[in-house]
């Protein structure tokens, strides 16, 4: 046993004095979180549109009022109607507003029930077809709410995630990610370091276990990705405001799982690389890439063609993240993400056993 | 004292495939020997001490290390034996104290007399000034006798030198092999591979292998006489003249 214990001061040592990947192995969740969850986000957001109106009646004003009270949308000033083109292809404004010149007279029309040409036209620069399809919904609906139409109008109500925040989103994509990276990654260049340098054939030549090796190893990793798991849940709380309604046991169970599930990834990895750089590039390629493509972290699985969904299913991170996703932000209780934890344990199973066997037949 | 061969092996073999690495090699080792295990590079002197350590299994043929069958009891071996490795064995970013922590702490030494042994191991080296240096800022000749006594530091039966001073200087050798003769005549056998034929010389006996077999064994003095040669470097190049294999 006192082994063993030399053994993990010496890793933790190693991970100590080595501050650069240290530091870039703590912060890194801190500011990919902090990214995604201030800079970067899937809404639209400054919209910037400009008004054509021949006849800037009480009721336009008040519509383009409405608009420009809305923090989606910037109001760029009134426009005559040849101008329209410039100002698209200029960029001073994204979208047009054009209101006809009998706006009252056919809004009045509308409501008694009476057929009626178009009383607003909307122009969007659809270069980038999503920021246009999306600011046009939401003009649309301003437009439409504004006119107070009653009855006929759809209520429309959006849970778990009421304001469309993405970071909501992201956080458990970036969850799935870090600890495969700091887990799986840093675990398998550092098993794969020693082996370059010499210095694990002087351990495996010691009375010590080569399978307690690699646990010593393990686990100043494992507590490691344990600090980031705080950090992040901690921001994902009190910064970005997620709501965190599920149960925070199974959230920090499944997150230890999976950490478990990436150390035995590490494992794996290690006894397929003979050197640090193929390590980083098999961590890199096999498993970020389809992390951040695959897994549902930035795309869709439904808008997926067939096959890429068969094999989004046998990559972890998926299961992971679909299970952190439910708990974080939908707050189901822990039985209701059973399936994910359940495949996700197996996959583990099978990993260590496989990274083990490997492990040992590399040995002798 | 146990007369015993410390090392005692009977047509070793180990193959890998359809190559043969290691052909049907047999010889003793004495307590308190400082054993030369000669041969060129690729005549399977790295297999064959491997098997030795414990750290591949042969695939015919038997051995014992300190008593114990190199076949069944890897284990009680490797808690007899130190090894130092031809490539550099300590860790660059730990210091002189921290590493001889570790391996202390490996073998189950308990903290007080790791850290007895420990003054002693520095004092003898004169290193003492440098117990918290990180070792990756030490030359290498330091780094290379650091590495002997960390090795011999929880006293083993034998200790399995795999060409330890290769890129060192000849005064740092020279002194590197008085480190040896102060462990041998403390009792602990020594077993070494090296490329220098003068190294040869100062071993008690030495083995020649060529193409995975031994075809010479005994004191240098007797080599030299027996293939009528004036050094250690003239028996080995009679001897390596008619190998096959090549790097």
């Amino acid at each position: 046993m006192g082994g063993f214990l030399s053994f993990v001061k010496k890793e933790t040592l190693h991970i100590v004095r080595d501050r650069r990947t240290m530091m870039i192995a703590l912060l890194m969740p801190v500011v990919q979180i902090l990214l995604f969850g201030f800079a970067l986000s899937t809404e639209i957001n400054n919209i910037d549109f400009a008004v054509t109106s021949p006849n800037r009646t009480e009721a336009v004003r008040r519509q383009v009022e409405r608009i420009a009270a809305n923090p989606y949308f910037t109001f760029k000033g009134y426009i005559a109607p040849n101008e329209i083109d410039n100002a698209l292809r200029s960029g001073r404004a994204d979208a047009v507003a054009v209101f006809a010149d009998d706006y009252d007279r056919q809004t009045a029309a509308t409501e008694r029930g009476e057929p009626a040409e178009k009383a607003v036209q909307l122009i969007f620069d659809a270069s980038n077809p999503n920021n246009a399809a999306a600011g046009a919904g939401y003009m649309q609906s301003i437009l439409l709410a504004g006119r107070q139409t009653g009855a006929a109008a759809p209520e429309t109500r959006l849970l778990y995630n009421p304001q469309m925040k993405s970071a909501y989103n992201f956080v458990p994509g970036i969850m799935g990610l870090i600890f495969i990276l700091i887990c799986a990654m840093l675990t398998s260049v550092s098993i794969v370091r020693e082996e370059e340098t010499g210095t694990m054939e002087v351990l495996l030549v010691s009375p010590v276990r080569p399978i307690r090796i690699i646990f010593a190893k393990m686990i100043p990793y494992f507590l490691l990705s344990c600090l980031n798991l705080v950090s992040i849940l901690l921001l994902a709380r009190f910064v970005l405001g997620m709501p965190m309604s599920g149960s925070l046991a199974g959230l920090v169970g499944i997150s230890l799982l999976y950490l478990m599930l990436a150390l035995a990834l590490g494992l794996l990895i290690s006894t397929l690389a003979n050197n640090q750089v193929t390590a980083m590039l098999i961590s890199g390629m096999l498993l970020m890439l389809p992390i951040i493509m695959l897994s549902g972290m930035v795309f869709p699985i439904e808008n997926m063609p067939g096959i890429l969904q068969g094999v989004s299913c046998i990559i972890p991170a998926r299961w992971y993240i679909e299970a952190v996703r439910k708990l974080m932000i939908e707050g189901v209780p822990f039985a209701d993400v059973l399936r994910e934890v359940l495949i996700l344990a197996a996959m583990t199973a099978v990993l260590i056993g496989v990274a083990l066997r490997k492990f040992n037949d590399k040995l002798e | 004292m146990n007369n015993d061969p410390i090392i005692s092996v009977r047509e070793l073999s180990k193959r890998f495939g359809s190559f043969v690495a290691v052909d049907r090699i047999t010889f003793d080792v004495a307590r308190g020997e400082i054993f030369g295990f000669l041969g060129a590079n690729g005549a399977g002197k790295t297999t064959a001490m491997r098997m030795l350590c414990g750290l591949s299994y042969p695939t015919s043929g038997s051995g014992t290390v300190a008593g114990f069958d190199v076949m069944r009891q890897g284990e009680q071996i490797k808690r007899r034996i130190g090894y130092m490795s031809q490539r550099f064995s300590l860790y660059d970013d730990l210091t002189v104290l921290e590493n001889i922590r570790l391996y202390g702490g490996i073998y189950g030494l308990t903290r007080r007399e790791i850290l007895r042994r420990a003054v002693t191991l520095l004092d003898r080296l004169q290193f003492r000034r440098e117990a918290d240096t990180l070792v990756g800022s030490l030359p290498l000749g330091w780094k290379q006798k650091l590495a002997f006594s960390v090795a011999t530091l929880h006293r083993p039966e034998v200790v399995f030198l795999d060409e330890p001073t290769g890129g060192v200087d000849p005064v740092t050798r020279r002194q590197f092999w008085e480190l040896i003769y102060e462990a041998a005549a403390e009792g602990t056998t020594v077993f070494v591979t090296t490329h220098y034929m003068d190294e040869a010389e100062y071993c008690s006996r030495v083995s020649i292998m060529v193409d995975g077999q031994v075809r010479a064994l005994g004191a240098p003095a007797e080599l030299k006489r027996q293939f009528a040669a004036g050094s250690m470097d003239e028996v080995f190049r009679t001897l390596a003249r008619g190998a096959k294999r090549t790097e």
